[in-house]
């Protein structure tokens, strides 16, 4: 092990300098040990309001002197900055976290790792499993049979929408007449057509993934609740219609022009998030955080939440782990421990908007009276909790990540016109078949 | 016309016997004295090569065990051979790879020390100002890579972008291979060709003057000047220029990277602007590959030198 984490140091000191962040391990001298208070570092990532940690952070380190939380939003990017930094620093056997949080794309990877993880059964932590939905228990236990990781938020779906750009079209904006707009995609489809008719210089949706992974989320539980994998973790990409069903409903949204043919999480998007570039957009809970965050202050009631077209699904959501490697395993799994129960999954509904998985917080009469003043006070705590009713997360298989950035690359070509429509699909498939290779 | 560049005159060197006569008398008898005078230069430079060994050696064959590995980022791995170069080899992504680094590579290169070679020669002339003339082609390298990328990236950007503005098109730089290799030759040029020039007025500089002088007296003309003079006294520094071009061209990353918006270095939605850095990067850090990343991080070094010998056999033919 030990020439294995010379060498990773080595060859990976220009990765890990170019990621910028440093992070000092604390010193612990057993004698100071008792005096001195523990430090607890929780790791997460996200754009916007991301996890919300901020308050429930806050009232733990007052209520407890001797363990002190120390939380820090590493990026707002998960796939390609947060994951392979966090993968090189287990490999390492330093500088991970004590708490680190791990996005639902990443937890067929980091179940295939058990070695890095400590078993929070070990902290008591197996009596929890009444308190979440069945499919969020189990994606956190790993390979090894052994719970790992505790869930935080869970996605669910709504669609946020431009209440300006609605008006200047000539659509209704109050959110229960718009709801109605649009019961299911068709429907959907026949208010963009009257939207872009309507020539308000913006476009009906951001860009082409943002609604795909809408739509996969619905029809991927009426497919054995799998999408790129199935449960054996073999790659079904061309034999899942669930794929194919939410592909052709892009490429229907992508031929009619509708899109701001805009790549997620790129500047781009930012700006026209904040300056009215599109009108509706695919909202999971955490993206209501995002929203806020990029459009800022001066949009302040320009934005406001409907129901989605199509029913309830789910996108996205998080877990918080515990490495092996942390000093303080007994202390950090206190921290684990509070922030996945239900006063963390309150508090950080409360702050970023994230709608707890946690089937005891949903109840709370905080989340579900919770409105939100940015957008409009819309009730969002009832909105999603009925968005997560009979909700059935889907299975993700141990490459997801990787096939599902490959594939949506070919869709963002295909929207932007560098791969022709009649190819696309094609492309997709051989795409996702390399990645998983 | 073969003009040897002068040898400038050397003080005779002190023989080794003047010197150990200087060095200091030594109590202990000789030993000290013979590590003193053979062991010490090589402690001197030592840090250097202890770094280099660290840094440099290692790293380098560290890179090759992992290569020869199917070798998971934190996960399995497993002996296999010359597999990844095999597999590498038949990758349609790879050679995509390779051939984008190569074009951007020429097409950055090419204008850029045509350019250079023109600045410098203006800046060899008598000029009103030209020492602030010389300082500012200097300008660009001092800007950091990133905010060039960054500042280029929103001119070339589809909707608010400065260069569509002149050019009344809603061209997406990024959609095609001719205009992002175009988008992104203009940001190496822009930041590089000032140096080359600054090299190259150096090199000028030393060319004696009498030869200019003898030149003008046969009745040469300026241009022929040029061509017949200061062109083949650059050669030793083209040589080097061009070098230093290409193992920067060939190891491009940041400003395509910068360019994507994103660092997924998928290098845009089919790879049009994907160099053979962005491929290591990708398989290693965004599909935790790391042995594939490996071997193509040595094929990588294989082509350097492939280029690198092509470019000395073209320039050695510069006369």
């Amino acid at each position: 092990m030990k020439h294995t984490r010379l060498a990773t140091a080595a060859v990976m000191t220009a990765a890990l300098a170019a990621c910028g962040t440093t992070s000092t391990p604390q010193p612990q001298t057993p004698a100071q040990a008792k005096a001195e208070p523990v430090t607890i570092t929780v790791h997460t990532f996200g754009g916007g309001e991301n996890f919300g940690y901020d308050k429930a952070v806050e009232a733990w380190n007052a209520a407890h002197p001797g363990i002190q939380v120390k939380y820090q939003n590493l990026t707002d990017r998960f796939e390609d900055v947060y994951l392979p930094q966090l993968l090189q620093r287990l490999q390492a056997g330093s500088g991970a976290a004590d708490v680190v949080a791990i996005d639902e794309g990443a937890m067929g990877l980091m179940a295939a790792r058990p070695q890095f993880f400590a078993d929070l059964g070990q902290y008591g932590m197996q009596n929890r499993k009444a308190d979440f939905p069945a499919a969020k228990w189990e994606a956190g236990v790993n390979a090894d049979g052994k719970l790992f990781a505790l869930g935080t938020d869970i996605g669910g779906m709504t669609m946020c929408y431009r209440k300006d750009l609605f008006k200047k079209a000539g659509l209704p904006t109050a959110r229960e007449d718009v709801g109605k707009l649009w019961p299911d995609w068709n429907a959907f489809l026949e208010t963009g057509r009257k939207f872009e008719a309507a020539k308000t210089g913006a476009k009906f949706m951001d860009g082409p993934n943002t609604i795909y992974n809408v739509i996969l989320s619905q029809e991927a539980p009426k497919n054995g609740n799998v999408a790129y994998f199935d449960k054996g973790n073999q790659l079904v990409i061309e034999s899942n219609p669930a794929i194919k069903t939410s592909f052709d409903w892009v490429q229907t949204f992508s031929k009619a022009g509708m899109t701001a043919k805009l790549q997620a999480w790129s500047p781009a998007w930012d700006k026209a998030i904040k300056g009215g570039g599109f009108a509706t957009m695919g909202c999971p809970s955490w993206m209501l955080g995002v929203i806020e965050g990029k459009a800022g202050e001066g949009n302040r009631g320009n934005w406001d939440v409907a129901a989605v077209p199509g029913g309830s699904g789910n996108w996205g959501g998080s877990w918080l782990a515990l490495p092996k490697q942390s000093k303080h395993p007994k202390e950090a799994a206190e921290v684990l421990n509070y922030l996945t129960g239900k006063d963390g999954h309150v508090m950080a509904f409360e702050e970023a908007g994230a709608f707890p998985s946690s089937l005891p917080a949903q109840q709370d009469a905080k989340v579900t009276g919770l409105k939100n003043a940015y957008f409009n006070d819309a009730p969002t705590g009832q909105i999603f909790s009925a968005s997560v009713k009979d909700l059935l997360p889907m299975f993700l298989g141990e490459k997801h990540a990787q096939v599902k950035t490959a594939v949506e690359k070919v869709i963002e070509g295909m929207d932007q016109g560098a791969v022709p429509y009649e190819e696309a699909w094609a492309r997709f498939v051989a795409a996702g078949v390399k990645a998983a290779g | 016309m073969n003009i040897a560049p002068p040898q400038p005159a050397r003080p005779p060197r002190p023989g080794p016997q003047a010197r150990r006569a200087v060095g200091r008398p030594s109590p202990g008898g000789g030993r000290w004295s013979r590590f003193d005078l053979r062991g010490i230069p090589y402690l001197l430079v030592s840090p250097y090569y202890l770094l280099f060994a660290v840094f440099g050696v290692f790293p380098l064959g560290y890179t090759l065990w992992i290569s020869l590995h199917d070798w998971e980022l934190a996960g399995d791995k497993s002996w296999l051979g010359l597999g990844n170069y095999a597999e590498l080899v038949a990758d349609a992504e790879f050679w995509n790879a390779v051939g984008n680094t190569l074009g951007i590579f020429v097409l950055a290169t090419v204008p850029q020390l045509l350019l250079a070679l023109m600045l410098a020669n203006a800046l060899n002339k008598r000029l009103r100002g030209r020492l602030i003339l010389r300082l500012g082609v200097l300008l660009p390298l001092v800007t950091s890579v990133v905010a060039v990328a960054v500042i280029f990236s929103q001119l070339f950007s589809r909707d608010y972008g400065l260069v569509n503005w002149l050019l009344g098109t809603p061209i997406t730089w990024q959609n095609e291979k001719w205009s992002s290799w175009i988008a992104i030759a203009v940001m190496i040029d822009w930041r590089w060709t000032g140096y080359n020039a600054i090299i190259l007025l150096a090199a000028m500089q030393t060319i004696p003057r009498d030869l200019y002088e003898a030149a003008a007296i046969d009745g040469a003309s300026p241009r022929r000047q040029f061509w017949r003079i200061t062109v083949p006294m650059l050669r030793p520094t083209m040589v080097f220029v061009v070098f230093v071009s290409t193992i920067g061209g060939l190891t491009l990353f940041a400003e395509p990277v910068m360019f994507e918006g994103n660092p997924m270095m998928t290098g845009g939605t089919t790879g049009q602007y994907q160099t053979v850095a962005m491929f290591v990067v990708k398989e290693g850090f965004r599909d935790f590959d790391m042995g594939y990343a490996a071997a193509a991080a040595w094929l990588l070094f294989v082509l350097i030198l492939l280029g690198t010998l092509v470019n000395y056999l073209f320039t050695r033919r510069i006369r």
